[in-house]
């Protein structure tokens, strides 16, 4: 195995483990955040209850969200190291930044959130949260500008085979990355709210509490198909300007091999990928140019004449990602993403009729919601990351030209198998945690500071 | 003054500032077993950093960020040269930080110490691989013509470089406990005590001993003749005066001094690396420098301009956190929050 193949899959598996958690920190801060204001504002203690429940299901997240980041961090360096010799420059900075702006806001009042409940004024508290969600919203933003000058490079110009910055405005502003940072602040807010509507359910079924939790179930239903709806229309957005600055991507995430006016829709397809035709599909006429141009005529360049154009440009080679995978990762994250608006919307209808009993009772399987938007966060950066290939940094760098040149296979091989061991057993603990406290309720949240049950002194070892 | 040099010294105070705050925490997570084995206790020695430790990491993880705008190559030199080094340090990094979050969220002794444990070791290992990354840095490692690495793993570990990291480990625990003396009651305040005056002398030991070995094998340090031992010398002093101050009660001032010791240690360090990033032990021609490693003016002066603005506000908040928890934590179930 070769050693661009080994540290792809390394990237891949950090980077997917990561993101697992991210989402739910992006979006469960302002939860926390909301709940924590309006407990100040009423003082109605349910609310200081709800805020250290969700609270702390927000800090067994986090926590995982910060100790893979760090992983994140240094592999640039670790597996790409010719990438950061050419992208250092332009690529660095928003990581810097991203730190020194949004990270030492987010854990330093974090800390002061978790340890200062009775050390600073409640108004302040609650203000340290905003700060909070603020911080993790603004990471999001700098590394997503990071991402999209890989995905989309501006402000820049190739001075001796590297990539100077030329233009950090332009980085910033860059449409490529506004509308992932759009797109990701929405699917951050929608996981928060599923996670929160689900476990809401999960105890409104058993009839914990319901008062409190049906304010979750109300507050969270909102929200989720504000969001749900939102992480669609930024979606669509984002894939029309995908197909300006990045064809090959936008139709290998709908298998369109030629160029057609008006284009086709294939809702669902089978594809041959050495052929590079489509087999059979279940076509909707017109449909692609409509989703692109709003109207039903309008050219879409298909991926062949994509390749033929790219082999002009930058020569002879093969520039067409892995079809299959684009496709299929896009249908089921707009999939996802639909069924989650249906939901919702379903949600808050229960809400509006009161919650009628027996359809509470009939609600359990609801609980499963939880688990669509991790897969639509999953499947839509695959879309993404293998969209762009073989660029590591479209139209500049090939992926098998950034790897470290001096990693032997096996070095790498110790890394990854290293990474996903320690990963998988996090993962398991982690889900232990959550559940033992999500399930449990309100009751832990306060009764947490407590220490070993019945086991204050440990046995001594040898009278020290 | 130009800007090399200016991110250069930012970016060694980037480290120093990490060295200093992380510093104690990890010394306070190798001392945590060390120190009792009663779950309150231990609940109160996490809790003096348990606000902070996060914040204080993120300094490395500027001080990385940094390094890959500011000098890219040095980034991606070191950072794929010392990949199993690196890599072994993640792992150390990962444990800890969930170990911090996961210990009181399950009420088993054996899930209690379990973590606890892993907080000792981990912390142990991460400030041993960091110190000899450093030391390697100024000791040089063999690089080629085309900045990169061509040793393996084994050749990070020579003695020098170790002596590099249990130097750290030693420092840290000492640090660790001056700082402990300063956030604990009672008993624990004790023990903290008698913990800071037991690791006084092996860290000095150690300490004399790698700035000795560097300074008598060809390196960075020989190099530059005898001005590069004004700052050992100065943490020694230090370490000394902390020792003294301990003597007398005085946690405060032994706290302060300790932290000099950490930070001229560090400043020695990059001080004897100057005008290099990374030295070469192939040929001192295949160096890194601020000069060829660099990233271009643009790309300098805007992230000064940034750094400029932000460090300041950085510094105010984090100063107000310590403000915000002054007061010394005590070992006592009904006022700790786990
Ligand atoms: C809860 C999560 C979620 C949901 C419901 C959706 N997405 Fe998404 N999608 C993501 C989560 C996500 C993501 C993981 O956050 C990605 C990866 C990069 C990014 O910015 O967002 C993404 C990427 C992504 C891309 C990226 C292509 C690229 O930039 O290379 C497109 C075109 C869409 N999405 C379109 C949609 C549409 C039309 C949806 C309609 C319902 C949709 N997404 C739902
Ligand atoms: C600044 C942000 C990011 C950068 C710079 C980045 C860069 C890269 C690089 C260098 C690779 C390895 C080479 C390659 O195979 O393309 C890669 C692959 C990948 N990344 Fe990202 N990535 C970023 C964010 C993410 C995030 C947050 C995810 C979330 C899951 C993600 C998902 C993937 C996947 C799935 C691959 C595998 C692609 C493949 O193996 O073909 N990326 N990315
Ligand atoms: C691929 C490149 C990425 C890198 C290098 C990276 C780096 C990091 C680092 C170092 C941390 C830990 C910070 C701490 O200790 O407090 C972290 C956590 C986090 N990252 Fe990532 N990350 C990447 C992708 C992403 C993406 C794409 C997003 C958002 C869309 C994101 C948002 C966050 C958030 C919200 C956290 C939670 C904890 C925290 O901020 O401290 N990251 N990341």
């Amino acid at each position: 195995m070769d050693i661009v193949l080994l540290s792809r899959w390394q990237f891949a598996l950090t980077t997917i483990y990561h993101f697992f958690f991210v989402p739910l920190t992006l979006g469960l801060g302002w939860f926390v955040a909301i709940l924590e204001t309006i407990y100040v504002k009423t003082g109605n203690p349910m609310y200081k209850r709800l805020t250290k429940f969700w609270g702390k299901l927000f800090l067994i997240n986090y926590a995982m969200g910060v100790v893979t980041g760090i992983v994140m961090e240094f592999q640039f360096g670790m597996n790409w190291s010719e990438y950061s010799r050419f992208v250092g420059d332009v690529f660095g900075a928003p990581l810097a930044v991203e730190g020194l702006l949004a990270f030492f806001l987010e854990s330093t009042f974090l800390g002061v959130w978790i340890f200062g409940w009775e050390r600073i004024s409640k108004k302040l508290h609650a203000a340290v949260m905003w700060l909070v969600a603020i911080g993790g919203n603004l990471s999001a933003y700098w590394i997503l500008v990071a991402n999209g000058f890989m995905q989309h490079p501006v402000g820049y110009e190739i001075v001796n085979g590297r990539a100077q910055m030329t233009d950090f405005g332009a980085l910033l502003g860059n449409p490529r990355a506004l509308y992932l940072f759009l797109h990701t602040f929405f699917a951050g807010l929608v996981t928060a709210s599923l996670f929160v509507l689900g476990f809401s359910i999960y105890h409104l079924v058993r009839n914990h509490e319901p008062e409190a939790f049906k304010k979750s179930f109300y507050i969270s239903a909102l929200i989720g198909l504000i969001s749900a709806v939102s992480v669609g229309l930024a979606g669509h957005a984002q894939g029309v300007y995908l197909r300006e600055v990045q064809p090959m991507a936008a139709a290998a995430s709908e298998a369109h091999y030629e160029t057609a006016d008006p284009a086709d829709f294939h809702v669902i397809a089978g594809i041959d990928q050495q052929g590079r035709k489509t087999t059979w599909s279940i076509t909707i006429p017109k449909a692609l140019s409509f989703l692109y141009y709003f109207k039903f005529s309008g050219e879409v360049e298909g991926l062949n004449q994509v390749q033929a154009r790219y082999e002009e440009l930058y020569g002879p080679g093969n520039y067409i990602p892995n079809i299959p995978l684009a496709f299929w990762t896009f249908r089921v994250m707009v999939g996802v993403g639909l069924l989650m608006i249906l939901l919702t919307a379903g949600a808050l209808f229960i809400a509006w009729k009161k919650y009628p009993d027996k359809w509470i009772k009939r609600s359990g399987w609801m609980v499963g919601i939880i688990f669509l938007p991790y897969i639509a966060n999953t499947t839509g950066w695959i879309l993404t990351e293998t969209g762009r290939q073989p660029w590591v940094v479209h139209g500049l760098m090939q992926t098998k030209d950034a790897v470290s040149p001096i990693l032997t296979p096996t070095t790498v091989l110790i890394s990854l198998i290293g990474f996903a061991l320690i990963y998988g057993a996090l993962m398991a603990i982690d889900l232990f945690l959550l559940l033992k406290y999500a399930k449990k309720g309100l009751v832990t949240a306060e009764a947490d500071s407590l220490p070993i049950a019945g086991v204050e002194t440990h046995k001594k070892r040898g009278g020290k | 003054m130009d800007l090399n040099i200016l991110w250069f010294i930012l970016i060694a105070v980037l480290y120093g500032g990490f060295f200093f705050l992380e510093g104690f925490d990890f010394g306070v997570g190798m001392l945590l077993t060390a120190i009792t084995r009663k779950d309150v206790e231990r609940r109160a020695i996490i809790n003096t950093i348990g606000p902070h430790w996060d914040a204080n990491e993120v300094w490395l993880i500027v001080a990385g960020g940094a390094t890959f705008a500011a000098f890219p190559h040095w980034y991606a030199t070191m950072f794929s040269g010392f990949y199993l080094g690196f890599f072994l340090l993640l792992l150390a990094l990962i444990v800890r930080g969930v170990a911090f979050e996961f210990r009181s969220k399950h009420d088993t002794a054996r899930w209690r110490y379990g973590w606890d444990r892993a907080i000792s070791i981990s912390s142990f290992l991460a400030a041993f691989l960091l110190g000899v990354v450093f030391t390697n840095l100024v000791r040089g490692v063999p690089i080629d013509g085309n900045m990169q690495y061509t040793g393996t793993f084994w050749n990070l570990l020579n003695p020098i470089s170790l002596l590099g990291g249990l130097t750290m480990v030693m420092m840290f625990c000492f640090h660790g406990a001056n700082f402990l003396s300063l956030k604990l009651t009672e008993g624990l305040r004790v023990k903290a005590h008698a913990n800071a005056k037991m690791y006084f002398t092996t860290a000095l030991v150690f300490a004399l001993g790698l700035f000795a070995a560097l300074f008598f094998t060809p390196s960075a340090f020989s190099s530059k003749g005898w001005t590069t031992l004004i700052l050992p010398v100065l943490a020694a002093v230090a370490m000394i005066v902390s020792r003294v101050m301990m003597e007398s009660k005085r946690e405060g001032w032994a706290f302060i001094t300790s932290s000099l010791a950490v930070v001229f240690t560090v400043a020695a360090l990059f001080v004897a690396l100057y005008p290099n990033v990374m030295l070469s032990s192939s040929d001192a021609a295949n160096s890194l420098t601020i000069y060829n490693a660099s990233s271009a003016p643009y790309t300098l002066k805007v992230m000064s301009i940034i750094a400029a603005i932000m460090v300041p506000v950085v510094l105010a908040y984090q100063v107000w956190t310590y403000l915000v928890f002054k007061k010394r934590v005590k070992a006592d179930n009904k006022t700790l929050i786990y």
